[in-house]
């Protein structure tokens, strides 16, 4: 199937896949420190598991940022 | 390595004394390591020892960026009054392998950047301003 990622057209061979199994394939192997929109949608991360990509979909995905100047005492 | 412009520093300083006591946040895009636009962004924690980006606001410059030929190269804080080094706290959240993670110093107006290993490891990133 053919999906936009991020902006890139990318075709994927195989007909549908998890967000997560997507992913996986995108080298994130922390998917919940992703966040995740799916044809301008954002998804909760509790949906990650259970919506399924399908052809012509365009999934943004991009790291929570965050930190701060605290250091482990 | 990161190429700043002066000009773009400045703006990140004026932003970072602008909301102390809390620490300033935002994204810069560019195009092959030299970075062009800043894009300054919410912290939703307003706190003066944390940062939190908003990921609608995240997703929008995203496509901002994108829209203007430019890629995010870095994503920059500020520690109101700690160095620009890589706190315990800002390794344990950085997550993107692939971003340079940029911090500005009001205690002593350094500005560094850091690359963070997914196993944690972090380099310093020589960071060249320009005029």
């Amino acid at each position: 199937m053919n999906l936009k990622i991020n902006g890139t057209d990318t075709t994927i061979d195989t007909p549908s896949l998890t967000v997560v199994e997507l992913l996986k394939q995108q080298n994130v192997d922390m998917p919940d420190m992703v966040s995740v929109q799916l044809n301008g949608e954002i998804l909760e991360r509790d949906a990650f598991e259970n919506t399924t990509v399908k052809d012509s979909d365009e999934v943004e995905f991009l790291y929570f940022m965050g930190g701060g100047a605290i250091d482990a005492g | 390595m990161i190429r700043l412009p002066k000009a773009i520093v400045d703006e990140i300083a004026a932003q970072a004394n602008e909301e102390a006591p809390n620490e300033a946040c935002g994204y810069l895009a560019g195009t092959d390591g030299t970075v062009r636009k800043r894009y300054p962004m919410t912290n939703v924690d307003a706190s003066p020892d944390h940062f939190t980006l908003h990921p609608k606001e995240q997703f929008a410059v995203l496509k901002q960026a994108r829209e203007a030929g430019l890629t995010l190269l870095a994503v920059y804080h500020s520690h109101p009054e700690t160095p620009a080094r890589m706190s315990d706290e800002d390794i344990r959240l950085a997550n993107d392998p692939n971003t340079i993670y940029l911090i500005h110093s009001l205690l002593d107006g350094g500005t560094k950047g850091f690359t963070v290993d997914r196993d944690k490891s972090v380099t310093e990133v020589p960071v060249e301003i320009f005029e």
